[in-house]
């Protein structure tokens, strides 16, 4: 952590955002994290992503849970709304809020712990619901606010600090999303910003489920030999198999690839999302397609990272529901309380 | 790229920029610190050790340290450090215990020094402690050259001059001879001293020579004469409308003196352009500030008189006209001439060096422009045990060049006096040093304020130009002078980054406010600069570049902007950005050792 807030001079070269925003009006408060945490670059890629986009800031619900993954959003867009829930329970108050008013773009933020061990089931059934957000699990493969303990995703044969042995079986995230039915899968790495800001760009565009696992080494308990979350560990087996970039409003492509080796995916809101492939083959529109190479390259021993899955015309929970279609705080009192006629049509309809 | 070598004291010193850009590189940030601290004896001593003239220079100096200064390239104006310097001299205690103690012995060496301006007092101020006997000569009846004769007392009161030169003079071994110009170089010579030191300067003010100057000759003065005869009490009134020609920072000196000795129509002529003027931008500032009006791009072309009485000067209006190779050139505008009526005329064009009591047959050698041929780096003349400096040297500049100068020559002189080889010169010795007290906690002050740069009180106008011995700038207090100095971005405290400890985590990055850091592929130079976070445009300042990374990458900090925050250490987990401090000793006389 650091006594002293970031000075407000920032460089005279940044240029603000089509909203007049600099990047550094993104920041939040500065983070009590232990120095080196991969999340701190998480929330980093965070203000990047939004600053990119373009985001207005009253217009953005970032929720967490409890950790210290669940800490970061008060690190990240200090003029968005925030609410920080009970362990594990994210997942529920933020399908609560989009119920509410699907119009604010929601930005689930959590870690193994609240979402793989005591949030698993709230996990399991926001996904499945099909809630229109973007939730990004800060994996780290460790408790490190109780100082050390294997999660719910540590690997089967990893070492502790200590040097003890983990014989449970990892639960996989991505592998548990893309059964669930998230219709935006990806994982990243938080010391790859190249790939994780697109991603999240990508994934905040995506109007569905989107699900981000990203490995956030724990500088202090889980950055080790033996290890599997460990910076070296996760740079030795980083097996990305696409690049991103998000064309958002018909922006000119940046980057020249090899002709062929490019496909585009236009998602829902007209957002083009280039995937620049890296591995042959490698298909993100095909569901069991990836969670078979997933399956085949984690018994490997590999990370897959990338854009794993993208439906490009996902439904959401508010068209399974049929729902009014406009926040409830903009309904009026007659339209809330409709009068007798209606609920005896209601009542009619049910006999 | 190759890795940046960091190990001489180049690099580090270059982050400094004030420190870098000063002649004689004062630790500007260091004293700055202190008198944040309340340490002004100590801030006081480091610039009297660098300058020797801290509270003279505090009011007067020509601060190349200002426009380097990295804070003028974050937000709008960089740190007041000339008027902190003062600061410190305005609230020291008694320094003369601090002042080196006369040498136990003498070294039985007598060095002559001709002119007791400022690189004459430098050299003796070296020179003494060592054991020396200096003799120092100059024309005027008072010491200090041109710091007591042309510049006014109302930016510079006598007591400040006074005192500054009684340092000096108290060391041991130094004998003024004051009112005895010399005359001859030869004379000086044959009297058997071991070394001559030659600081006259550049005495000559240069005239107009243009129809109507004899004439009027009675009210048309040359400006560094005139300004010095004030000084001296010689003159104490001037006529109601004057106009001062020329744009340097004499015409300033002899404005805004004319304001206070019944000048109430004072107007500045220019030849160029108001923004090329020669006067640094705040000596103009506060000419203005005194209803002073600058008129520019006109060219004098005749004084008029009636009855062998001055009535006015004749401009040509002229516009700037750019060639192929951006070169100026004033060409008539077309538009008639102008003329301003006045009463005086004080001329401010330059100053010239003259050394007619300089025989040329004594193996000193002048170039094609009539100046001494001198060594820019060992300061001696073709004859051996001649050495020059500050204007007399290369011609005018101003007061902290003349005490480069002096540090210089009295290495020179020294080396030369023991026998040995005065090219023979140690490069300074440097120190980084961590200031690291804890896990947050630095052994300065790190967090960055944000304060705009704070005005130097000044006197009432009204009151102001009633006397010309009245100084205007009141200085700041010791509270201004605390919110000043927090400015300062401490650019001595260095980030040192050690490549074999970091783990790429990219945490600073993250947190670098301003955005110095990048983990990229390596490149060239030209290349590298291009694809930083922030791209680094800024081709004077160096890129601090390491070796390769466990990723095969390389860490990449644009100095340009870098706050000196410590905020990458602080959250660096390996200890890879450490904050060192970075100290420099320059070389002067008293590390050569081999006297006293």
């Amino acid at each position: 952590m650091t006594y002293i807030a970031k000075p407000k001079l920032h460089h005279p070269a940044l240029t603000p955002n089509a909203l007049g925003y600099l990047r550094r009006d993104y920041e939040g408060s500065v983070s009590t994290l232990c120095a080196g945490c991969g999340h701190d670059s998480i929330s980093a890629a965070i203000i990047q992503a939004a600053y990119e986009l373009d985001l207005p800031p009253h217009r953005v619900a970032k929720l967490s849970g409890i950790g210290c993954s669940s800490k970061t959003p008060d690190y990240f867009l200090g003029n968005s709304h925030g609410f920080n829930t009970v362990h594990g329970r994210m997942p529920s108050v933020l399908t609560g809020a989009n119920l509410a008013n699907h119009e604010l773009i929601y930005l689930g933020v959590s870690g193994d712990g609240d979402s793989a061990s005591i949030g698993l089931g709230q996990f399991a059934h926001a996904i499945r619901r099909g809630v229109n957000m973007t939730y990004i699990v800060e994996n780290n493969g460790v408790y490190g606010l109780t100082k050390g303990q294997f999660s719910a995703t540590s690997d089967r044969g990893s070492k502790s600090k200590k040097g003890v042995v983990n014989h449970d079986a990892a639960i996989d995230m991505v592998s548990l999303a893309l059964q669930l039915g998230a219709t935006f899968v990806a994982r990243s790495f938080s010391g790859d910003k190249a790939q994780l800001v697109p991603l999240i760009k990508a994934a905040i565009r995506h109007p569905g489920p989107a699900f981000i696992d990203t490995l956030s080494p724990c500088v202090q308990f889980n950055n080790h030999a033996g290890s599997s979350k460990s910076y070296d560990y996760v740079r030795e087996h980083n097996e990305a198999v696409n690049r991103l970039d998000v064309i958002a409003d018909r922006k000119p492509i940046e980057v020249d690839y090899e002709p062929g080796t490019t496909i585009s995916v236009t998602q829902h809101d007209g957002s083009v999302l280039s995937l620049h492939k890296l591995a042959e083959h490698y298909d993100a529109t095909d569901r069991i397609a990836a969670m078979a190479y997933l399956a085949e390259r984690q018994a490997e021993g590999e990370i897959v990272t990338g854009l794993l899955y993208v439906n490009p015309d996902p439904g959401d929970l508010h068209g399974a529901l049929g729902t009014t279609g406009r926040p409830l705080n903009s309904l009026s009192d007659a339209e809330l309380v409709p009068g007798q006629a209606a609920l005896d049509r209601i009542n009619a309809g049910l006999r | 790229m190759q890795p940046t070598r960091t190990e001489g004291p180049d690099y580090y010193h270059k982050v400094v920029d004030c420190q870098w850009a000063c002649p004689a590189h004062t630790p500007v940030p260091e004293y700055i610190r202190l008198i944040a601290d309340g340490r002004y004896d100590d801030a006081y001593m480091i610039n009297w050790k660098s300058n020797v003239f801290p509270g003279v220079l505090g009011r007067t100096c020509d601060r190349p340290c200002e426009p380097a200064c990295r804070r003028g390239r974050v937000e709008e104006e960089p740190v007041a450090i000339c008027r902190l310097k003062r600061v410190a001299a305005d609230n020291k205690s008694d320094v003369g215990p601090l002042m080196p103690p006369v040498a136990a012995k003498r070294n039985g060496k007598r060095v002559a020094l001709v002119g007791a301006g400022p690189a004459s007092l430098t050299v003796a101020r070296d020179l003494a402690p060592l054991g020396y006997e200096l003799v120092l000569f100059d024309g005027e009846p008072r010491s200090g050259g041109m710091i007591r004769s042309q510049i006014p007392r109302f930016r510079l009161p006598e007591e400040v001059i006074d005192e500054e030169v009684g340092y000096v003079t108290r060391l041991g071994g130094v004998e003024l001879r004051l009112g005895q110009r010399i005359e001859s170089l030869k004379g000086l010579l044959s009297e058997g001293f071991d070394a001559v030191f030659v600081g006259s300067g550049a005495p000559r003010g240069r005239d107009l020579d243009i129809p109507g100057r004899k004439e009027a000759a009675a009210n048309v003065h040359v400006g560094i004469d005139w300004l010095s005869s004030v000084s001296f009490g010689h003159i104490e009134k001037i006529g109601r409308r004057v106009i001062v020609l020329g744009g340097g920072n004499t015409a300033m000196d002899c404005c805004r003196t004319s304001r206070r000795l019944g000048g109430e129509e004072v107007k500045v002529v220019v030849r160029s352009g108001f923004e090329e003027m020669k006067a640094s931008p705040w000596e103009k500032e506060d000419a203005i500030h005194e209803d002073i009006p600058i008129l520019n791009y006109r060219v004098p072309k005749a004084f008029t008189h009636e009855n062998g009485r001055l009535t006015g000067v004749t401009f040509e209006i002229v516009r700037a006209e750019y060639d192929d190779k951006g070169r100026r050139n004033l060409v008539p505008s077309g538009e008639p001439d102008e003329h301003h009526e006045c009463d005086d005329v004080l001329v401010a064009v330059g100053q010239e060096n003259a050394f007619p009591w300089i025989e040329r047959d004594i193996g000193l050698e002048f170039d094609r422009w009539d100046m001494p041929e001198v060594n820019p780096v060992t300061f001696e003349s073709t004859r051996k045990g001649v050495f020059f400096g500050g204007d007399a040297a290369f011609g005018p500049k101003n007061i902290i060049w003349a005490v480069a100068h002096g540090h210089d020559a009295a290495v020179s002189i020294h080396r030369h006096c023991m026998g040995e080889d005065v090219h023979d010169r140690p490069p300074p010795g440097f120190s980084l040093v961590s200031q690291k007290m804890g896990i947050h906690e630095w052994s300065y002050d790190n967090d960055i304020s944000l304060d705009l740069r704070h005005r130097v009180p000044m006197l009432d106008k009204a009151e102001a130009l009633k006397n010309v011995r009245v100084e205007v700038e009141l200085g700041f207090d010791s509270r201004l002078g605390f919110a000043e100095a927090q400015r300062c971005l401490n650019c001595d405290v260095q980030t040192v980054f050690a490549d074999n400890l970091c783990i790429e985590c990219d945490a600073c990055v993250d947190i670098c406010p301003v955005d110095c850091i990048t983990f990229t592929e390596d490149g060239e130079e030209a290349d590298l600069r291009s694809r930083l976070k922030a791209p680094a445009l800024n081709l004077d300042q160096d890129l601090l570049v390491s070796g390769a990374l466990a990723t095969g990458r390389v860490m990449v900090k644009d100095e340009d902007v870098c706050l000196h925050c410590g905020l990458c250490a602080e959250r660096c987990p390996t200890g890879a950005w450490d904050m060192q401090r970075f100290t420099l000793e320059m070389t002067h006389a008293e590390q050569m050792g081999g006297a006293a």
